[in-house]
Order: structure tokens, then C-alpha cells, then sequence
């Protein structure tokens, strides 16, 4: 941070964020935000293996324990895994193809209020005594009947929530589309870039399904109509399969992005290209295009019918061989590699194995007749933690301490880094290898509580013991992050020192316009083919210095976000209260006003000069870096 | 914004420029007449049908409509929002894409829920 920005008072300072549609403010914002759920979600978790430490426990009553779950599911893959996965990419992927920001900066703003104020909106449900508590799949069935408010607060702050998503996406489509450098051809993009962009157009397709099943639901609940109720002649049936179309897409969008990240961790620290990039990328496309093609492996027990049944039984097991692929170029990756263990290493090399387990459970539940005894037993739980946990969350500890001196310009603890991967990668199996057992011997998924006497005492006691040293794991790192920020020891361009993609060839953390000139891109990892030729910048420009044009920032996304916020509470009460109702449209009105703002005024953004820029230039080879 | 930057094309630029949209300009009337063309065969089949003339059952109707209605979407699509110049790649991508699903899950949705 520049030392203007800490001479400044709170708040301007909060202002500033609030305004700012900077791709790097943003994604830090995406990840402060994530950060936050992360916590939640994973409070609720301890609750839930605290509940089901003992057999005939009551710590919470059984209604409490189906709002913990529901809200744990929900937030963790809506409110924390896909934010935080968000705020690599804003901030990373812009960087990796060379470009200033994204192309939409002020619609990027507006994802994340959008996001946020949607995950705000859900967990106030906590404080009105009204919980969502159907699950985070909420089959209609269930989410129809379920009383209060609870299920109105799922749905319409997923819609929020969701809408924020899918701006994102298009707008990291459009930037990768429009946006890269010259000589950034499709096959020279870094692997986290090419990741996020099958992410993007997987949640371009995924998202429009879930925003209709969400709006079926909130019609069926608040205005009376009957889309999923059979008595009426709708179809119950027909939200499943709408949440899985949507549902097993999530979860590649999930995966695919902890791919990138570990793409890009393998070569750094193995210090060799990627093994098999045109493999890679072709795979990465081709788990997109499958996982749309396999979203009834989630309804087996349905009674979808034998046919329909062996076909995505198939289809599901055919996503197993891209994977593969990809499991195989990393190992040939690191294979031969002069490998350096730093702490992402480390993580990236747990992945591996966890995940592989977690693909591998996936193969066993995708064989239908086999699903029949696999399904909503324990052993879903551990297989779904398994890819989630030993995939994403891996990756995402991994990316934080990998991009942390790239993003806030101080290098992380590596000691304690390799604390909390003990910890948390100890924990993690501790916690989830049991629960494989647990379901074959017979205990099903979202119970409050279980009998004694049925052989499963201490394998939930073992189960929530690895909670507890996950949970230990996450707390020094936010010790580690505390010190490293109070210390405050500043790092170079190239903290890891084996960088080989744009982003570490510019300052840490880079100037609010990235790029001082355009940089020209001559290969795959062109900053390593620039250094092995001697050019200890890792940059080639592609013009000279010019003047850049910059955005100004905006309120206007958050007010937009806020008339919405308040339209979802008048939607919520329409029916038993008289402000209900015009609550609604003065939200609506609301938000187009604000939005009819943004058209009518012209705002044409400003230009850094080039006198500003070859000053900072000047400063920075000075070393006066503040 | 910078200062507006004025290009003047060169004779050679002006020639080949003309005759590109004179070109452009003679296939945009042919393809709107044909599509004029096929609206009012639509129109024909239709009235003929209802006049019961001999021949032009539903069977042959309804079809002929739909796929004069594709032809007249891909020419819309092409002629008129520039599909087939260069560029239009990744949204063709994008596009043919989104037809594929949205045409693979409701054919899975009238096989397995409301079979
Ligand atoms: C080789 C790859 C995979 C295969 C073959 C596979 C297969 C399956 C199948 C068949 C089920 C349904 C089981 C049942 O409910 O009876 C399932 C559930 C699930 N899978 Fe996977 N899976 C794979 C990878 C992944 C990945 C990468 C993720 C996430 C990052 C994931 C997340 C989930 C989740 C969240 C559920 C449970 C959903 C619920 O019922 O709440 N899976 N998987
Ligand atoms: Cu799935």
C-alpha cells in the first residue's frame, strides 16, 4: 500500500473500498468476504461433529441441527469456496494474460456487493429464529412444507447471491476473450487462466437453471404458485433435476479453478514447464463439457428407470479419464523436476492423493446399482469432503500462501505454513476417511443423532477429533497472517523466485494499473523464457510508455445490491403484512433508479499520465518501494 | 477519452472498401428477400391448408414451418448480425453450445419425467 493510503482516516479508507471497481481491491474484497463465511460455515461445522461427538447426544435439539447443516452446506460452497476462488481469479487472472483490469470493472463491482449482500441476506436468517433446514440441495418437497421463513431467506438470497456469480463469470469470459496481451495466444495462457475460463462459461450455462429452479421455489412459496406441489399437477421431481443441472456443473466450477492454482504451484516448484499442457487444457475443456451430461448420478434412487439410469452411470464415469489425465501430467510434472518444498508445494502435493481417493468413491457411487447402497449413507459425505476439502480447500490454503506476497507485498511464515498443513491435512483424513466406514455400516446422512450400541461410537469420536485439528490448522494460519502483517517485511516482484507467468514480473503488490506499458507475450511461462534468455526483468513491452486510461470507481453497484436486499424482505412478507408489498417495488424501484443513474450520466473514467507513470517507474528502481 | 485520432484511408483502402460493401449491401437485400419469400410460402401453406386444399395435410405443413422458421433464424442470425464474418468464432462457440444443452436436457426431461 502506497503511504498516502495509511495517512488517510477510516473513513475515506472505507469509502474507498466501497467505491472501488479496481480488479485487485475486488478481489481482495472477494476473499475478505469468502474469508468471513470460511469462519461461519466452519463454526457451524464444529457444531455439527460436537453434536455427533456421542451417541443420544442433545447439545442442539433436532431442528437446530438440520438449520446447522443446511446453512454449514450452503455457505460453504455458495458464500466461501466460490468467493474465495472469485478473488483468485480477479485479482490473479487479469495479471496472467496481461491485461489493466477486467473487462467490465464497474459490473465486477457489482458481482461482489451482489454476492454479498446475498450471503448477508441468507444468514440473517440466524438472527429472525427462521432458518433455511432443508438441506442445501432443499428438495422441494421438504422446502414446500417447511414452516416460518426459513426456505424464502435459501432462496432469495441465493438468487442474490447467485446473480453476482454470473455477472462474474461472463465478465472473466469477455476479459480473457478481449483482453490479452499480444502474443497471449489461446494456447500461451497460464493454466489458472485457462481454468477460470471453463469456470466461467460452465457458470454461464450452470446459473440461468438455478436462477429458474430459485424463482419456481420462490413462487411456489410466496405466491402461491405450484410448481413443484403434484396435488396441483406440478412435478416435485422437477426441482431435483433443475438443482443438479445446475449441481454437478457447481461442482466442477468448484474443482476447476483448484486445478488452475495447482497447475501453476506444480511447474513454479518443479521448476519445469507443465507436463502435457495441450493435454491439459483439452481436458480442462472436455470436464466442463462432461459435467453437464451427468447430473442424474445425484437421483439413482429416484426411480429414474434402468435405461436412463446406465446411461449417466456411463456418461459419469467417462469424467474419471480427463481427470485422470490431468492426475498424470502433474506427476510427470514433478517427475524429474528440481522440486523446492514450500509450503503450496506441500499442499499441492497432499492433493494428489486426496483427491484421487475422492474420484475414485465418485467411480464407485456413479455405478448405479452400487449407488443404490452408497446413497445418503456417510459415505456421500466422505466422498463430497473428500474432492471439496482435499480439493478446493487444499487449493485455496495453497493460493493464499502462494499469491499472499503477490497480493499484500509480505511473505507468510513458512514455518508456520507447514504447521497448519499438518494440521489441517492430518485433520482433514482424520475427520473424513472414517465416514467411508460409517456409511457401510449403515449410517445415514443429516441425522441429529444415532443409538448406542450400533458400532459407530468411535468412529464419529475419531471423525470429530479431526475436525478439532482442522479447525486448529486454520487458526494459526490466521496467526501466521496477523504476524506477517504486523511485521510488515516488504518482498520483490518475485518473492518464490521461480516465477514463470506475467503476474510475477510486475511489483508486489503491482501498481493500481498493473502494467507500466503492455507487456508482449512470447511463449508459454514467457517470464521464464525471458529470464533464461538473460533478461532479468522478465519483461518484454509491447509499446511504449503512454498515457492509460483508468475507471472511476462507483457507489452505485452497492446501492443497486441494496435495493434488491430490501426487495427480498417485501417479497418475504407480502402475504401477512401490509408493507410487504410496497416494500417489494420501492426495493425494485429502487434498484433501477439506481441503475437508470449509471446510464444517464456519462462517466469517462480518467488517464494516468505518462509523466506519473515514469515517475513510479523511477521510484521503484530506486528501491523506494513504501 | 484521448483526443479523437483521424485515419485517412488511402485510394486503394476507399476502393476496396466500397466494393466490400457493396458487396455486403447486395447480399443483405437478396437474403431479405428470400427471407420475404419464404414468410410468405409460410403464409400460402398455411391458408391452403385451412382452405383444405388437396395435399397439404398437417403432415407436410407443420414441418415446412419449422424448418423454413430455422432457415429464417440461421439467416438472421448470419446475414443480419454478422455471424459469418470473421470474429464471430467464440460466440458461435458460445452459442451452439447453449443450443446443445437446450436441446439435450429437455429431450431427457420428456424421456424421464414425463415419460
Ligand atoms: C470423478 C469424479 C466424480 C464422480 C464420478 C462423482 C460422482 C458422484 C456421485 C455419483 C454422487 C452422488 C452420490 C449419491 O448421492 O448417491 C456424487 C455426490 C457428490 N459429489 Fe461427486 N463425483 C466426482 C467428483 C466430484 C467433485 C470434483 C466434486 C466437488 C468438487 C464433487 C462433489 C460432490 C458433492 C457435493 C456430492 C453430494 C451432493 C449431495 O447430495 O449433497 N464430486 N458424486
Ligand atoms: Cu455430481
Amino acid at each position: 500500500m502506497s503511504s498516502v493510503a495509511q495517512k488517510r482516516g477510516f473513513g475515506a479508507a472505507l469509502w474507498d473500498w466501497m467505491t472501488t471497481v479496481d480488479h485487485k481491491k475486488i478481489g481482495i474484497l472477494y476473499l475478505i468476504g469468502g474469508g468471513f463465511f470460511f469462519v461461519v460455515g466452519g463454526i457451524e461445522a464444529m457444531i455439527i461433529r460436537l453434536q455427533l461427538l456421542k451417541p443420544n447426544n442433545d447439545l442442539v435439539s433436532a431442528g437446530l441441527f438440520n438449520d446447522l447443516i443446511t446453512m454449514h452446506g450452503t455457505t460453504m460452497i455458495f458464500l466461501a469456496a466460490m468467493p474465495i476462488l472469485f478473488g483468485f481469479m480477479n485479482y490473479i487472472m487479469p495479471l496472467q494474460i496481461g491485461a489493466r483490469d477486467v473487462a467490465f470493472p464497474f459490473i465486477n463491482s457489482l458481482g461482489f456487493w451482489m454476492f454479498f449482500l446475498g450471503g448477508v441476506f441468507l444468514n440473517v436468517s440466524w438472527f429472525f429464529g427462521q432458518v433455511p433446514d432443508a438441506g442445501w440441495t432443499s428438495y422441494a418437497s421438504l422446502s414446500l412444507a417447511s414452516p416460518g421463513h426459513g426456505i424464502d431467506f435459501y432462496a432469495i438470497g441465493l438468487q442474490i447471491a447467485g446473480g453476482g456469480t454470473l455477472m462474474g463469470g461472463i465478465n472473466f469470459l469477455v476479459t480473457i476473450i478481449n483482453m490479452r496481451a499480444p502474443g497471449m495466444t489461446y494456447m500461451r495462457m497460464p493454466l489458472f487462466t485457462w481454468t477460470t475460463f471453463v469456470a466461467s462459461a460452465m457458470i454461464l450455462f450452470a446459473f440461468p437453471p438455478l436462477t429458474v429452479g430459485l424463482f419456481f421455489l420462490t413462487f411456489d412459496r410466496m405466491f402461491d404458485a405450484n410448481f413443484f406441489d403434484h396435488q396441483m399437477g406440478g412435478n416435485t421431481i422437477i426441482w431435483e433435476h433443475i438443482f443438479w443441472i445446475f449441481g454437478h456443473p457447481e461442482v466442477y466450477i468448484l474443482i476447476l479453478p483448484a486445478f488452475g492454482i495447482f497447475s501453476e504451484i506444480f511447474s513454479i516448484f518443479s521448476r519445469k514447464r507443465l507436463f502435457g499442457y495441450p493435454a491439459m487444457v483439452f481436458a480442462t475443456v472436455l470436464i466442463g463439457f462432461l459435467g453437464f451430461m451427468v447430473w442424474a448420478h445425484h437421483m439413482f434412487t429416484v426411480g429414474l428407470g434402468p435405461t436412463a439410469n446406465a446411461i449417466f452411470a456411463v456418461a459419469t464415469m467417462a469424467i474419471a479419464v480427463p481427470t485422470g489425465v490431468k492426475i498424470f501430467n502433474w506427476l510427470l510434472t514433478i517427475w524429474g523436476g528440481s522440486i523446492v518444498m514450500t509450503t503450496p508445494m506441500l499442499y499441492a502435493l497432499g492433493f494428489i492423493p486426496s483427491f484421487v481417493m475422492g474420484g475414485v468413491t465418485g467411480v464407485m457411487q456413479g455405478a448405479a446399482p452400487l449407488d443404490y447402497q452408497l446413497h445418503d449413507s456417510y459415505f456421500i459425505v466422505a466422498h463430497f469432503h473428500y474432492v471439496i476439502v482435499g480439493g478446493v480447500v487444499l487449493a485455496i490454503l495453497a493460493g493464499v500462501h502462494l499469491y499472499w506476497p503477490k497480493m499484500f507485498g509480505t511473505m507468510l511464515s513458512e514455518t508456520l505454513g507447514k504447521i497448519t498443513f499438518v494440521f489441517f491435512f492430518v485433520g482433514f483424513h482424520c475427520t473424513f476417511l472414517i465416514q467411508h466406514w460409517l456409511g457401510f455400516w449403515g449410517m445415514p446422512r443429516r441425522v441429529w443423532t444415532y443409538m448406542d450400541g450400533q458400532g459407530w461410537n468411535t468412529a464419529n469420536l475419531i471423525s470429530s477429533i479431526g475436525a478439532l485439528l482442522m479447525a486448529i490448522g486454520v487458526i494459526v494460519m490466521v496467526i501466521n497472517i496477523i504476524m506477517t502483517t504486523v511485521k510488515n517485511v516488504r518482498v520483490g516482484n518475485d518473492p518464490w523466485g521461480d516465477g514463470r507467468t506475467l503476474e510475477w514480473a510486475i511489483p508486489s503488490p503491482p501498481p493500481f494499473y498493473n502494467f507500466t506499458q503492455t507487456p508482449l507475450v512470447r511463449g508459454l511461462d514467457t517470464v521464464w523464457i525471458e529470464k533464461q534468455e538473460g533478461n532479468a526483468t522478465g519483461l518484454t513491452f509491447a509499446e511504449p510508455i503512454t498515457d492509460i486510461h483508468m475507471p472511476h470507481g462507483s457507489i452505485i453497484p452497492f446501492f443497486m445490491t441494496v435495493g434488491l436486499f430490501i426487495a427480498g424482505f417485501g417479497a418475504m412478507y407480502h402475504q401477512e403484512t401490509s408493507w410487504g408489498l410496497p416494500l417489494l417495488i420501492f426495493g425494485l424501484a429502487w434498484t433501477f433508479v439506481s441503475m437508470a443513474m449509471r446510464s444517464l450520466k456519462d462517466d469517462l473514467g480518467y488517464h494516468v499520465t505518462k509523466e506519473e507513470i515514469q515517475a513510479d517507474i523511477n521510484n521503484a528502481s530506486k528501491g523506494g518501494q513504501n | 477519452m484521448a483526443e479523437v485520432e483521424m485515419y485517412k484511408r488511402t485510394p486503394i483502402e476507399q476502393d476496396l472498401f466500397v466494393r466490400r460493401s457493396k458487396e455486403t449491401m447486395r447480399g443483405q437485400v437478396m437474403m431479405f428477400s428470400l427471407m420475404i419469400f419464404m414468410t410468405l410460402v409460410s403464409f400460402t401453406f398455411v391458408v391452403a391448408y385451412q382452405q383444405g386444399v388437396e395435399g397439404f395435410t398437417k403432415y407436410l405443413v407443420i414441418p415446412v414451418l419449422f424448418l423454413f422458421a430455422a432457415v429464417q433464424v440461421g439467416l438472421q442470425l448470419y446475414y443480419f448480425m454478422h455471424m459469418k464474418d470473421k470474429g464471430h468464432g467464440i460466440p458461435q462457440m458460445f452459442m451452439f453450445t447453449g443450443v446443445v444443452f437446450a436441446f439435450l436436457i429437455p429431450l431427457t426431461f420428456v424421456t424421464i419425467v414425463w415419460w
